[in-house]
Parts: structure tokens; sequence; C-alpha cells
């Protein structure tokens, strides 16, 4: 059995702790606002916090995520998080399915520089892929939620 | 989100606890009709489904699928706008597959083509204004009123005299009750609401919160994972593979052979994956063992040699180009693209002895439906189709290839599955943007005018596949799209086509064949315009004296741009436009070209757009956007690659999608005009390359006839 914290409550799976915690997260627990997209950490889908940093869950073994703090999309959702409320005033999502790891690489982003330039946005989020192209939006609503960082929960 | 039947929907009306509509399109034009009346009516088999709850909420059945185009908001716009709903008050639910559900100008159920608004707007409009004028005269007769002195206004009939009102809730027994309106009164322009606003999309908030549910969200009971070992080759079979060390694997279930390849059912993904590993295929037979990138450019670049079939021929070409005063030729050589979805294919599936239910992000749900019948041997009304969210689509998603195998392996297995595709076979068993290679040769008169133009296609087939009905002595119509209707004034023009068929399979790609067509066009009209030693955007101008639409997108993108004025530094501008799905496009590229590297910048795009009257401005911007982002990324670094008789590329290393770090400013204008509607999804991707390749002729004086415009390949055309 392999213990996990995620968004601050405890789990208890019966997996080798080999598979990634993507899989755990997602099918195991139904999690499922985390997102496969390539399972080879080239795309960001997946992205969610491990102790307050960005993290591919398709490229972290379960075992190595166990004993630490992990947040997944759900868990911003919970707390009304000022980037997902940017999210919606943009209007950033087409068909939606890389946005939970957008979402996740842009918060980690702004807890670590509430105020970032728009060269270090986007080398941070240049890990994250949208085929649907919502780059520009993306890029707007991480202005957005900066200038409402004061108001972070 | 739960689908309902159509007997479902119609049930709750009929016992009174609502007011539902249904509208259906015939020959005579469009009915609407009451829930009694539908409950009846099967000949009409009405395609809409619209309710209002006693609580107010208003439901409608939305037989078009949501892959990001916006549909779950467009469409509901429409209708709430007639019936002057309050927008709070409106929800969705996606339509499961039936006939009733079928796109009537489709005649199938399926969502393609930037087509959902065109085909379902009026309709829509009707079914609204129909559910209004009953409850206008169902709120009248309540409140004991004349009806001429009650209006609807967001969701409650006022009595505009005294101001009392009742909300549509409160009215729906009553109006449930009265005649269908045949004729209801539209809204005039100035009394729309919701139409031709931005309004916020219904489906942002949960794809925000990670709540919207896709196709690989789905949960059935006692389902098993599955994966398929298909052949790297192009129609390979399997030769030999161990069943037994797979089954041995922990956690898996069953392996079980299927026309596509062998499956691995498992309790986990991961077991799945490891089991697959473990059968150790191998494989006979392929189609064209020595198939590679090469081969592949070598095949379509021989039968240019043949005389084509012909597109469209129009004066006397040879005639034409003998008279020239200035001849130009050129070849254009495009990739097969992928689509690459960020979604994988996936499906899950639930085959019983006397029930089958799919669950599928798909634009499709025809073919679905068909698919699951042709499988199980059930009869239609057996098959449950639930639509999910689509984690994009782009033509990808109408094919039914994973419905096929998660139904034959859920039949097989004897247990629901939920098929995975990793992103490797996802990039491998794609059916593809065909790749193509074009010659046109053109004459100039002494003025500079256009004289011929001879265009000759050597390009795969989409519609001998998907649509063989569809073949026009032996044409592929997507395959010559945007040449055949090619608006720049010529008297003398011929358009060939050569169908090639090779292993590859190919299908629909976002913007289909303007994809690669609205490239070639586009970069050859600017060669021409060089050659003839005019400006760009007045040759185009020129010649599209007929098409006033055309010209006003250039010269909208060109004038919000600032077109003829100096660039910024080490910048130059590039133009083009392209009509497709019914709507006109224009962009105008700002790029520079790093000389040493070959690497292009591509610093703005400004986009004007006519797609005739909007539904939401914003959704079309996005669209717009989208398009440019994708045709950029096409434009720039996508090209599949082929060895060994299959697939090279595997994954997002080496088939590299367009990041942020690439992505321009983006600046679109929408010229809206009282023109028919046009699509939206599609129509920002063609000009996208073609603007950008005039952009860096105008930097480097290198000509692109290539895609994608890799580094390399700038620096070999500098050379040229």
């Amino acid at each position: 059995m392999i213990s996990l914290d995620i968004n601050g409550k405890a789990y208890q799976v019966d997996v080798g702790p080999e598979v990634p915690l993507l899989w755990v997260i997602r099918e195991h627990l139904k999690l499922t606002g985390t997102k496969f997209g390539c399972g080879i950490g080239a795309c960001g889908s997946c992205t969610v916090h491990i102790d307050g940093k960005a993290a591919r869950s398709c490229q972290t073994p379960v075992g190595s995520a166990s004993g630490k703090k992990i947040t997944t999309i759900e868990g911003l959702a919970e707390r009304g998080h000022p980037v997902i409320r940017a999210w919606i005033k943009e209007q950033v999502p087409q068909c939606g399915y890389c946005q939970s790891g957008q979402i996740m690489q842009a918060a980690a982003l702004l807890a670590e520089d509430p105020n970032p330039s728009d060269a270090k946005i986007v080398s941070a989020m240049d890990g994250n892929l949208c085929r649907c192209g919502t780059y520009p939006r993306i890029k707007l609503a991480v202005k957005t939620a900066a200038k409402e960082g004061g108001k972070r929960p | 989100m739960k689908t309902f039947t159509r007997r479902e929907f119609l049930k709750t009306s009929l016992a009174g606890a609502g007011l539902t509509l249904a509208a259906v399109v015939t020959p005579d034009g469009i009915r609407i009709l009451s829930a009694a009346e539908a409950e009846k009516e099967m000949a009409f088999q009405p395609n809409i489904y619209l309710r209002i709850a006693p609580d107010d909420t208003i439901t409608m059945i939305v037989n078009k699928s949501e892959m990001g185009q916006g549909v779950y908001t467009s469409l509901p716009m429409i209708i709430a706008d007639e019936l002057e709903a309050d927008w709070k008050k409106v929800k969705i639910v996606p339509a499961p597959a039936a006939a009733e559900y079928k796109d009537a100008a489709f005649g199938m159920q399926a969502t393609g083509g930037s087509t959902s608004v065109r085909h379902m707007h009026d309709t829509l409009r009707k079914a609204g204004a129909a559910a209004r004028e009953m409850l206008v005269l169902a709120g009248s007769e309540a409140m004991k009123v004349p009806m001429r002195e009650c209006a609807a206004v967001n969701g409650t009939i006022k009595h505009m005299t005294t101001g009392k009102g009742l909300s549509y809730g409160k009215l729906v027994f009553e109006a449930s009750r009265l005649p269908v309106p045949k004729e209801p009164v539209l809204k005039k322009d100035a009394q729309l609401k919701y139409i031709g606003k931005v309004m916020p999309r219904l489906d942002v908030p949960d794809k925000s919160m990670g709540r919207a549910n896709f196709g690989i969200d789905s949960f059935v009971p006692n389902m098993l994972y599955a994966t398929v070992a298909r052949s790297p080759q192009f129609g390979a079979a399997p030769a030999t593979f161990d069943k037994a060390a797979a089954e041995q694997v922990k956690g898996v279930k069953a392996v079980v052979k299927i026309p596509r390849g062998i499956a691995v059912c498992a309790e986990s993904i991961d077991a799945a994956w490891k089991g697959k590993e473990a059968l150790k295929a191998t494989w006979q037979n392929a189609a064209m063992s020595d198939l590679s990138s090469e081969t592949v450019e070598q095949d379509l670049m021989i039968r240019m040699k043949e005389t084509g079939l012909t597109a469209k021929s129009e004066g006397d070409v040879k005639a034409g180009l003998a008279k020239a005063a200035k001849k130009v030729e050129a070849f254009y050589l495009l990739p097969y693209l992928s689509h690459a979805t960020m979604e994988p294919m996936n499906c899950t599936a639930a085959v019983a002895p006397e029930r089958c239910d799919v669950w599928a992000p798909t634009q499709n749900q025809g073919g679905v439906q068909a698919t699951a019948v042709k499988i199980t041997g059930l009869k239609p009304e057996q098959v449950f189709v639930h639509t999910t969210y689509l984690g994009g689509g782009f033509g990808r998603r109408f094919e039914t290839d994973f419905v096929e195998e998660a139904v034959s392996i859920s039949k097989a297995a004897g247990r629901p599955v939920k098929l995975i595709w990793t992103r490797e076979e996802d990039i491998q068993n794609d059916v593809y943007r065909p790749g193509n290679y074009t010659r046109i040769e053109a004459g100039l008169d002494d003025k500079g005018r256009l004289a011929a133009w001879s265009h000759k296609i050597v390009c795969s087939s989409i519609f001998a596949r998907v649509f063989p009905s569809m073949m026009k002595n032996g044409i592929d119509n997507a395959a010559v799209e945007g040449v055949t209707e090619l608006e720049y004034e010529v008297p003398n023009m011929l358009a060939e086509y050569v169908r090639v068929d090779l292993p590859v399979p190919v299908g629909f790609w976002r913007s289909v064949g303007a994809s690669h067509n609205g490239f070639v066009i586009e970069s050859f009209v600017d060669e021409l315009a060089a050659a003839a030693g005019k400006d760009p955007l007045e040759f185009r101008l020129a010649h599209l004296s007929k098409h006033p639409r055309a010209k006003r997108v250039l010269e909208t993108a060109a004038a919000k741009v600032g077109w003829g004025k100096k660039p910024s530094k080490g910048q130059a501008m590039g133009i083009a436009y392209h009509l497709s799905f019914g709507s006109y496009v224009a962009h105008v590229a700002e790029v520079s070209v790093d000389k040493t590297t070959g690497k292009i910048t591509v610093h703005k795009v400004t986009c004007a757009v006519d797609c005739g009257s909007v539904i939401n401005p914003d959704t079309v911007r996005a669209q717009m956007e989208s398009g440019i982002i994708m045709g950029l990324s096409a434009a720039l670094k996508e090209k599949m690659e082929f060895a060994n008789g299959g697939v090279k590329s595997e994954n997002f290393g080496d088939y590299e999608l367009l990041r942020m770090s690439e992505a321009p400013e983006i600046d679109v204008h929408i010229t809206t005009s009282k023109d028919p509607l046009g699509g939206v999804g599609e129509p920002g991707v063609p000009p996208t390359a073609p603007a950008v390749a005039n952009a860096v002729f105008k930097a480097t004086g290198a000509r692109l006839r290539s895609l994608p415009m890799t580094p390399k390949a700038v620096l070999a055309a500098m050379k040229a």
C-alpha cells in the first residue's frame, strides 16, 4: 500500500511504486481533471503540484510522491484559485483538455513569482502544449491572475 | 453529462411537467411540434428538442459535438435569443445517436465542415420563436389581460401596462396545451439580445476546474482497461504472438484477437501495457515494406507526369499560355500531417446481449452507432451512444476506428472496456492530412494581368474511402477545393487532379483541401505579383473585381496593420486570403528571419474575417486565433515521417507542435456582413502558412514552396 496526500486528503492505494502518479490520480482515485497527453513529459497535460512545485505526473513514479503534498486541479478549484477565475474571465479554454495542466503550471509560476515578466511567463508555460492554440489567451489570463495575486486564498 | 433518449425527454413533458417543443426540417420547411405531436410524428423525426421546466430551467438537446469550437454555447444562444430566455437558466444536454438527431443538411448525425451554426440556425430560431409565442399567449390568459399588452422579457411574460409578470416555468403547463404556431414571427435584428453579442461560454467554468468529462474520463462498473497491439507497418497482419506470456502478466484478464490487432485487457492500463509488451507480436505481409518519407514523395512526384482528370476547364489554357507575355511555373510539395488532438483516441464500450453502450469523444454519433450495430448484430435502437466532451477533433474524431476496437474488444472479452491509445499509437494510427504535390504554370499579359492558369495536383483521395458516393467522375472535391473555386479572374484556366493511392490512410484534417490548396494558391499569386512587378496586395485586388468580400477582408487586414508602411526593423509583411467553408479570411503576417540560422519568427498576425452574420463574436475571434496557431504549427514544424513500411514519427518529441514561445500576437477584426452565415472552425487555417511564406519571401527573397518552413529549409531556399 502506498500513502498519498492529495488536496489535503489521505489516500491509500494498492499499486506498484513504479506506476506513474498520473494513472493513480486519474484511474484509481478518479480525480480525472488531470489529463494524459503524451506519457513522456512533453506536453504538460498531466501537470500537478508536488510540494508546491509543478511536476509532470506521467513522469513521477507514485512511490516517489508518497509523503509529499500533492495538489491537483480539483484542489485549486475547491479554493476558487485566482488563476481559475482569470481563465474564466479571459475565456481561455476551447476543447479544454490541456487546460488543467496549463492552470497548474501557471499557478506554480505565480506562487514562485507573483509578478512575472512576459518572458518569464513564456518560459514557464512553454512545456505545456495546446492544440487549440489558446496561447495568447493563456498569456493574458496569467497576467490577469497576477494582477489579482493579492487576493490569493 | 447525462444523455436523454427522445422518449425520456418527451415523457416529462407529456406528463405536464414542462413545455417541450421539437423542431424538424421538412421538404416544405421547418416545422415546430409539440411534445404530443413529436411523440406521434415518426415521419419527420424532429432533430431539435427544447424543454422549459416548471423551475424555469431551459434545456436544449444539442446534436452537435463540442470539440472546442463553442457549439455548446452558440447553438443555445440562438434558441435562447428567440425565446427571450434568461441566459442563466439555459442548459444543454448532448443528443444520443438516433435517426431523429441527424443534421438534415448532412443526412447524418455528425459535426464537421464548419457547419454546425450554418445548418442549425434557421431551425433553432423558429423553435425559439414558437415557444415564445406560446408562452405569451399562455401568460396573457393566465393574467387575464390582452395578449397585445404582453411581452416576453428575459424569461418572464410581462404585462407591460401594469408591470406584473409570470416566469416561463409557471406557464409551461398552460403553454404546453396550446397549438404550436405554424409561422412564428422571428425577432428583428435590433431586438436580438444574445446573437451578435459576446457571451461567455457555458463550458468554460467546468473546463477551468477540471470538471468537464472527456471520453477518457468515462468509468463503467466492472470495466477492464484495454490496449491493442497493431502492426507497425501499413496493412500487415499478425504473424505470431505469445498469448500465454501476456496472460501471465499480473492484472491481465483477457487477450483477444480483433480485426485491427491483438487486444490485451487488464485491471489497470499499466498492466494492459505490460501485457502488450509480453505478447512480443510479429507481423507479416506489409502493404509496402520499403515505404518511407522519400518513397512517398517520389510516388507523388512521379505521378505528376500523368495527365490528370479535369476538375475545371475554362477558356483555352494552352492558347492562353502560348500568348502570354510572361510565364511563371512552380512546384509545391506538402507533407502528411497528424491531427494530434491533445486527448488521444479512446473509447469506452459495454457490449451486453441486449444492448451496447458506447462512451466516446466523437464527431460522428451516427457512425459510432452504425459501427456498433455492425459488430454486435444489435438493432440501432439497442446501441446507446454517449457523447462526451472532445479533447480536440479537427476531423480525426469523425473516424470510428477507435470505436470499432473498443466494441470489438468488449464483445470478445465479455466485459465493459475502456480503450486508451498512447500518444505513440495516436500519431502512428492516424488518418493523415494527405501529402500532395502541385504544379502551376501561369501566364501574364503585357499589362501584368493573369492570362492563363494551369494547375495540377497529385494527391490521395479522402472521399474515395469516407464518402465514395461523393466522388465526381473520379474527382475528389476535397483534393481540389479552393482550386476549382479560384476567385482570381483569369480567362483561361485548367485544374487537373491525379489520384494517387498509397498505403498511408488519409482523412479530414482541419480545413481539409484548403489546408494545402490555400498555401499553394496564395504563395503562387505572390510569385505572380513579383513577376508582374506589382505589390502583392494591389495584384490581388486587381484580380478580384467581382469579389467584394474577398477585397474587403484583404483591405481590412492591410489597413489594420498599415500595409505599405515601413515595417519594424528586420521585419517584413506577407499577405494572403482564402475563401473556405463559406467564410473569407485574410491574414497579414509580420515576420523576421535569422539569416544565419534560418529561423523564422512570426511576430504578429493580423486577421480579417467575414463569416456573414456573427453569433458569438468572441467565439469567432477564438476560432481565428486557434486556426492561426494550428496553421502556424503546420507551416513551421509539422511533418509526418515514414520508414520501413510504416510511421516513423512517435510522439511530441519528433512530431512537434507549436509552443507558446513560437506563438505570435494575434489581432482579429470581424467584418460583419449581411451575407449568409459562414463557418469559423476551419477558415482561419488556410491563409496562415502562405501569409508567413510571403513575408519570408519579402524578408529574404527566398521562396519556400514546401512545408514545414524549418530553419534548414529556409537556409536551403536562401541559397537556391
